[in-house]
């Protein structure tokens, strides 16, 4: 790629500036004794060099086309204080077991980045660089953010501590599920699914993230009919119930509209999917805000750069920006259902959404220390394929604090929505129990199911139809740092 | 009589189990104690899925670190109020948490005929829901 000149870092101005093609290391952006400072943004980057180029290059170059840099030398650098504007490179490692992979940590001065916009930052750091030609593939691992940066963002409207407050709902995950088929069902048959699977015993149902406004039903038929579900099964179960109102749509203008229909119904929840934009995401959980609304948030697109461990962007760092932009729920993978998920993978990502300090954990694939310095927290969702069979094995990979979604699951049932309801609700309730009883839920689990089953035919039912149902696939995003196994 | 299938208000944490017994209560509030909660025991006669503040049976019992003694003070809640609903409240002071971290019923009247649902049918098709139980119509103390 570019013409050598010398090999070090140049520091005489003239030589620097003067006219051509340096390599991004002479220019600044390698900087092996930099001391990263408590305000820089970090980022770890997983670097796949072309044939030719070594890896202390191509980390400058991500640096550079990250930051400042352009492909020649520019005299008007020198009006700026260009030392702060570049990035630096300041350590490359191999990728443990991955021969041509490394790992490339940059720092990042806090000046770069407008304060309060994931835009910004995302405009820089996965900017044009993910398309520069001297590398074969590029992927952002992880991020640290600096607290003072935090503090630029409102984060969650609602958070999950005060969403359990509204709902009057604690010590327990909370049970969902999505509204089955997708497509195709009137406002009249969709809301009776919404009422059966809420009456049965779910605290929340959801639209799928297709369900926008189409011919087979219109939003507010949607909106009318569910809202009539919600509050008919909330007077007969005496509990708080939502159904997520999807409202993303083609502009701003229509999803502020469909939000405050849902709104004047007296939802408690609306949702939008995440190919609405960052920009678009921080705009509605304004609203939301400002009208006491939990904003769920569906991945919708995430796999297409998330999934391969080449090139893209760890979910894990889409999870930290949607915490920054303002999301009270995120779907952050089930580890057992029928989605991408390796187990501390997952955890890893479930650690960013709900801590207050996330640890540095390698096996889990989080790379930094976050203070996220009293930002609210976010909800989980894990939904895709799970069923009552599995409840043991969800309550010990996730907690308490996650939406367990189970739409299949709770429609598929052979006695019907509310007997799939009752059977989900029935098999959490146990192994809550269980487990605060102190008994070892991992290995006594589906014992405890089957003895719950005896005072419960649907839960019965559900065992027998889907006791044996499991996607047992080895996940593509795992952990370079361990061996890890495979969930059952 | 209530007409969801388990045919009663099913707020709290375990309302879809059989009634737990005072000592699978007492493996509850030993859990809640070992992770720091405070206990703390709340009845109402209208348990209203939006009545927040039920009446407190006494104050959270920050400094007691003894299981019996929380059951005591639940024994004595359903003495005085065998039918109302009672529930036990855990609160954890965790920076960051600082909230209910368990809550489940434990005590219920003989009967409990739940709640209607009111449509007020405005502009066009949609509706004013609101809540109102059967029960709820009486004066306090004299609705079960």
């Amino acid at each position: 790629m570019n013409r050598p000149v010398e090999p070090a870092v140049i520091t005489d101005a003239k030589k620097r500036y003067s006219a051509g093609v340096l390599k991004y290391r002479q220019m600044g952006y390698w900087a092996p004794d930099y001391t990263p400072r408590d305000t820089d943004v970090l980022c770890l980057f997983r670097i796949t060099p072309q044939d030719g180029v070594d890896e202390i290059e191509a980390a400058a170059a991500v640096a550079g086309e990250s930051s400042t840099a352009t492909w020649t030398v520019v005299w008007t650098d020198r009006l700026t204080a260009s030392d702060s504007y570049r990035a630096k490179a300041y350590k490359v490692e191999a990728v443990p077991g991955n021969p041509g992979q490394w790992f490339a940590w940059i720092a990042y001065d806090i000046i770069l980045f407008e304060e309060g916009s994931i835009a910004n930052l995302t405009a820089s750091v996965i900017g044009n660089v993910f398309g520069f030609k001297p590398l074969r593939a590029l992927r952002l691992e992880d991020m640290r953010m600096p607290v003072a940066y935090v503090k630029t963002f409102k984060g969650p409207p609602t958070g999950l501590i005060v969403e359990r407050e509204r709902l009057d709902k604690f010590g327990r995950p909370l049970l969902g599920a999505t509204t089955k088929p997708k497509l195709g069902l009137s406002g009249r048959n969709y809301g009776r699914v919404v009422y059966e699977g809420l009456k049965g015993g779910l605290d929340f149902m959801k639209d799928d993230e297709n369900i926008n406004s189409q011919p087979f039903m219109h939003w507010r038929d949607r909106f009318l009919y569910v809202m009539d579900a919600v509050n008919k099964a909330s007077a007969a179960t005496g509990e708080v119930k939502g159904s997520y109102l999807n409202v993303t749509a083609a502009t701003m203008e229509d999803m502020y509209e469909r939000a405050e229909f849902a709104k004047e119904l007296g939802s408690v929840i609306i949702m939008i999917d995440l190919v609405i934009g960052y920009t678009a995401i921080q705009s509605i959980s304004n609203w939301a805000r400002k009208h006491d609304m939990i904003l769920h948030l569906h991945r919708a697109g995430h796999g297409t750069y998330t999934r391969q461990k080449t090139h893209g962007v760890s979910f894990r760092a889409i999870a930290k920006w949607m915490r920054l932009a303002g999301v009270d729920h995120i779907h952050a993978g089930t580890i057992v259902g029928k989605l991408e998920g390796d187990p501390l993978t997952t955890q890893g990502y479930y650690s960013v959404c709900r801590d207050s300090f996330t640890r540095q954990d390698l096996p889990r694939g989080v790379y930094f220390d976050q203070d996220w310095a009293d930002l609210r927290k976010v909800m989980p969702v894990a939904s895709g394929g799970i069923h009552a069979g599995q409840m043991h094995q969800l309550l010990d990979y996730l907690g308490d604090d996650v939406v367990l979604q189970f739409g299949g699951g709770t429609i598929g049932h052979p006695a019907g929505i509310q007997a799939g309801a009752v059977a989900n609700r029935v098999a959490l309730e146990c192994m809550v129990k269980a487990r605060n009883e102190g008994r070892d839920i991992v290995s006594e689990g589906p014992a405890i199911l089957q003895s719950a089953a005896r005072f419960c035919t649907p839960l019965k039912q559900a065992l027998d139809t889907w006791g044996e149902v499991s996607f047992n696939y080895a996940s593509t995003d795992t952990s370079d740092y361990a061996v890890t196994a495979t969930a059952a | 009589m209530m007409t969801n299938p388990p045919a009663r208000i099913t707020q709290g944490q375990f309302s879809f189990l059989p009634e737990l017994t005072d000592q699978e209560i007492t493996a509850q509030i030993d859990y809640g104690l070992g992770k720091g909660y405070a206990w703390s025991v709340e009845y109402t006669d209208d348990p209203h899925p939006r009545n927040t503040y039920w009446e407190m049976f006494g104050m959270p019992m920050f400094d007691l670190h003894d299981a019996a003694g929380v059951l005591a003070e639940l024994k004595g809640c359903r003495a005085t109020f065998p039918q109302h609903y009672i529930r036990l409240m855990a609160f954890d002071n965790t920076r960051g948490v600082e909230s209910i971290a368990m809550s489940f019923i434990v005590g219920r009247p003989r009967d409990e005929p739940g709640f209607r649902l009111v449509r007020q049918e405005i502009g066009g098709r949609s509706m004013r829901y609101t809540v109102q139980g059967y029960a709820a119509d009486r004066p306090e103390s004299q609705r079960y």
